[in-house]
């Protein structure tokens, strides 16, 4: 066991997993000599070779097509896109090759690729490093989507994501990347795709989250206590394929159940998890679900004042669970 | 064959009682025709047939009381042909359209009965969360127990919480293994009772007893009178109650002209028109005042809708209306709902001072005490015989402070006191 960043739990896994299998690599924008903006590859260059830690022009269609046809050709490659915002131009080669190459071939080929994108604000970041971009990417059959929230499961997921057949879109949330220190444990510590993870157990009502509201749910069930509030803290981890097993139990075990996301509200993840369980656990509720959300406005706000405004926090999640405990 | 069920008749009505069967079994009915007469906590109601058929069975007799929802008789569909279709009356029984402002307030003001409560906690009671009712199901809960579980959620909803606290208790009470001890509001209220019998409720008794205890728990209630010379009103009404009552066939009681007064000053301080709700006050623009007429067993506070549009002369026909038909048990759900001021007249019995409790989802309450002739002081240091009312006024302090109530009695007792021939009747 050690006690890790999430940014060094990530370096680490790209490390082990290069080491394991010389068909890993990695491309994307100043990965490099540089080691990436967030340092998420530093030393990886250095080791192994500029074949392997390779740096790409500025231009997030060709470091995807790079990573598709890469794939088609044996390789795994780790695709990363220096922050989520920039994911537009690559979409055409994400949705119409990469998520549908496994059907459109008939199974003949898998694309096993990863992209790393670090998402979501809070790092007085504003319009171009600060989005989230979860629910646009969700809603594409045949990609799966990856969320992690802790140290631990950042390098097991990544570690999974790329041993998986399929392309997996892997978001790490960048306030969470130093903010956030946890034990990782020894050996492979693989994380499986598609696990939610029961991050606290309570019985009077459920937060689900995943990536950096993650952490605020868990802050705000601490300061639930107090109350004498029971929170339950489910981490979905994997938005995509969802763990809808994990959903309906939390919910049917406390019947309250609030949903926090720091993507906009309209079409979101909270209301494919709320689907979930007015479809399997509407008898077991005890309360309206809720959700706590971004506002439909189209960009994170640079003044701080406003990017608060914007962002959940702890104090939102705590106002929305007590009206929720309380209803 | 169609099965008839107990409708609901309102919101937060759990049960009825069969009044009266207006067809016998065997009797061919019509679509429409009324059936049986129910009596609820609030209403009574003819509940009509929802198809053309004939009576076959009757399974709930005169005089049982059963919940909603509950099958009373059976219906052969004419023409037979189709499927049994599971039929409830409600949907043709007099289901009144929500009217004004709070979602419904028929509960009277200091005593009567209904459990309604202001528009946020409504439906608190009433609306069961599916996990709620799969608890009740679970531990066999009867519709008597849970009207004696508190709720703790907003609006005073019983939570999941509630009823497995509830469980554990009566586990606690009930060793043997939960066996439940017979309800006994089921059963009407005996006709003649001895000191030492303990009465079962009676539907209306119940529900004062559950809304007036809201009503104290939950509104902080201060209180203020006013003292009123009411000599002029007095002289008024004398000179004009004969032939008031020849041409209108009701008598000039004081209560529309203190209404009319009331009507007044709910427009000059609307903040005694209103609600409140958890995290607003709403101001009503309809004036629906609610009346109290005490009735065997009880109390009931049918509304005047749109009093303010009414006349002296029609709040008195409208009140005596209402009156005639509350004692004779006609009234219609929308009669006792959405009041949003209350008049109390317990001066009628000679009282002097009254603390009425307000209706929830009102903002104030106001009793009519006795008129009594007293030596006064009147101008030039005279003493002079007066004839003297008091207006007591119970108000929810979190809506309104003392300042509004005082304005509006002040405002009340200046319009009572300059009454004359030329306020108009018509």
């Amino acid at each position: 066991m050690a006690r890790q960043t999430v940014i060094e739990a990530i370096r680490q896994a790209m490390d082990e997993e290069m080491e394991r299998d010389p068909s890993v690599f990695v491309i994307g924008e100043d990965v490099g000599r540089r080691g990436g903006v967030f340092l998420a590859t530093d030393g990886l260059h250095k080791k192994y070779g500029e074949m392997r830690v390779i740096d790409s022009p500025l231009a997030e269609s060709c470091i995807v097509g790079v990573a598709i046809g890469a794939a088609v050709n044996g390789m795994r490659p780790i695709a990363e896109i220096q922050f989520a915002d920039f994911i537009a131009p690559a979409m055409n080669q994400i949705i119409e090759e990469a998520a549908r190459f496994c059907y459109r071939t008939a199974g003949d080929f898998n694309l096993p690729m990863v992209i790393r994108a670090p998402w979501g604000g809070g790092v007085h970041g504003a319009l171009y490093h600060s989005q989230s971009i979860e629910a646009t990417f969700s809603h594409i059959p045949g990609l799966k989507v990856v969320a992690p929230g802790t140290p631990a499961d950042a390098r097991g997921l990544l570690k999974s994501a790329v041993r998986d057949p399929d392309p997996v879109l892997y978001l790490e949330h960048k306030r969470t990347y130093r903010l956030i220190r946890g034990e990782v444990p020894d050996g492979d510590g693989l994380v499986p795709i598609g696990k939610a993870d029961v991050k606290r157990e309570g019985k009077d009502l459920s937060l689900i989250a995943y990536g950096l509201m993650l952490q605020y749910c868990l802050e705000a069930a601490e300061k639930l206590a107090q109350d004498g509030v029971s929170a339950e803290v489910l981490d979905l981890r994997t938005i995509k394929p969802m763990d809808e097993a994990a959903v309906i139990a939390t919910a049917k075990k406390t019947g309250k159940v609030l949903v926090v996301h720091e993507d906009n509200r309209f079409a979101g993840i909270a209301g494919e998890v709320i689907a979930v369980i007015m479809e399997h656990a509407f008898d077991s509720l005890d309360a309206p679900v809720m959700r706590l959300t971004a506002p439909d406005v189209p960009a994170m706000p640079f003044n701080h004042v406003l990017e608060e405004a914007f962002m959940p926090n702890v104090d939102k999640i705590l106002a929305k669970a007590r009206e929720l405990a309380a209803y | 064959m169609a099965s008839i069920k107990m409708p609901q008749l309102g919101e937060s009505i759990t049960e009825g009682t069969i009044s009266k069967w207006l067809k016998k079994p065997g009797d061919p009915v019509k679509k429409y025709e009324s059936l049986v007469e129910v009596i609820t906590d609030k209403v009574n109601a003819e509940v009509p047939s929802p198809l053309n058929g004939v009576l076959k069975e009757i399974t709930v007799q005169e005089g049982a009381t059963v919940s909603v929802g509950t099958e009373i008789a059976i219906i052969d569909e004419v023409g037979g042909g189709r499927e049994a279709t599971p039929a409830t009356a409600s949907g043709a029984a007099r289901e009144p359209q929500s009217v004004a402002a709070p979602a419904g307030q028929p509960a009277p003001p200091g005593e009567t009965g209904s459990d309604q409560a202001p528009a946020s906690g409504s439906e608190g009671r009433s609306r069961l969360s599916p996990a709620v009712r799969a608890l009740l199901e679970e531990h066999k809960i009867s519709d008597d127990e849970l009207s004696r579980i508190s709720g703790s959620g907003i609006g005073g909803r019983i939570s999941k919480k509630d009823i497995e606290e509830f469980v554990v208790r009566r586990g606690r009470t009930a060793p043997d293994g939960g066996q439940r001890v017979a309800p006994d509001g089921d059963k009407q209220a005996a006709t003649v009772a001895a000191a030492g019998d303990s009465l079962p409720l009676s539907p209306m008794r119940r529900a004062i007893a559950v809304n007036m205890a809201k009503s104290k728990q939950t509104i902080p209630h201060a209180w203020t009178v006013a003292e009123v010379d009411m000599t002029n009103v007095v002289r008024y009404r004398q000179q004009v109650k004969d032939t008031f009552k020849q041409r209108e066939g009701v008598d000039l009681t004081y209560v529309p002209i203190v209404v009319k007064g009331v009507v007044e000053q709910l427009r000059a301080t609307p903040i005694l028109n209103a609600s409140w709700g958890e995290d607003k006050v709403t101001l009503h623009r309809e004036i629906n005042i609610g009346v109290a007429v005490s009735v065997e067993d009880g109390l009931i506070v049918p509304v005047l809708h749109g009093a303010d549009r009414m006349s002296i002369a029609g709040l008195a026909r409208a009140t005596d209306d209402l009156a005639r038909r509350a004692r004779a048990g006609k009234l219609t759900l929308q009669d006792v709902q959405g009041g949003t001021f209350t008049v109390n007249n317990p001066g009628t019995f000679g009282t002097i001072l009254s603390y009425s409790i307000i209706a929830p989802g009102q903002a104030a309450i106001l009793a009519m005490d006795a008129i009594v002739k007293r030596p006064v002081v009147v101008e030039g240091d005279a003493i002079a015989v007066r004839s003297m009312m008091n207006l007591c006024l119970s108000f929810d302090h979190r809506v309104l402070d003392g300042v509004s109530a005082a304005r509006f009695l002040q405002g009340l007792r200046h319009w009572l006191e300059g009454f004359s021939e030329q306020v108009p009747l018509y």
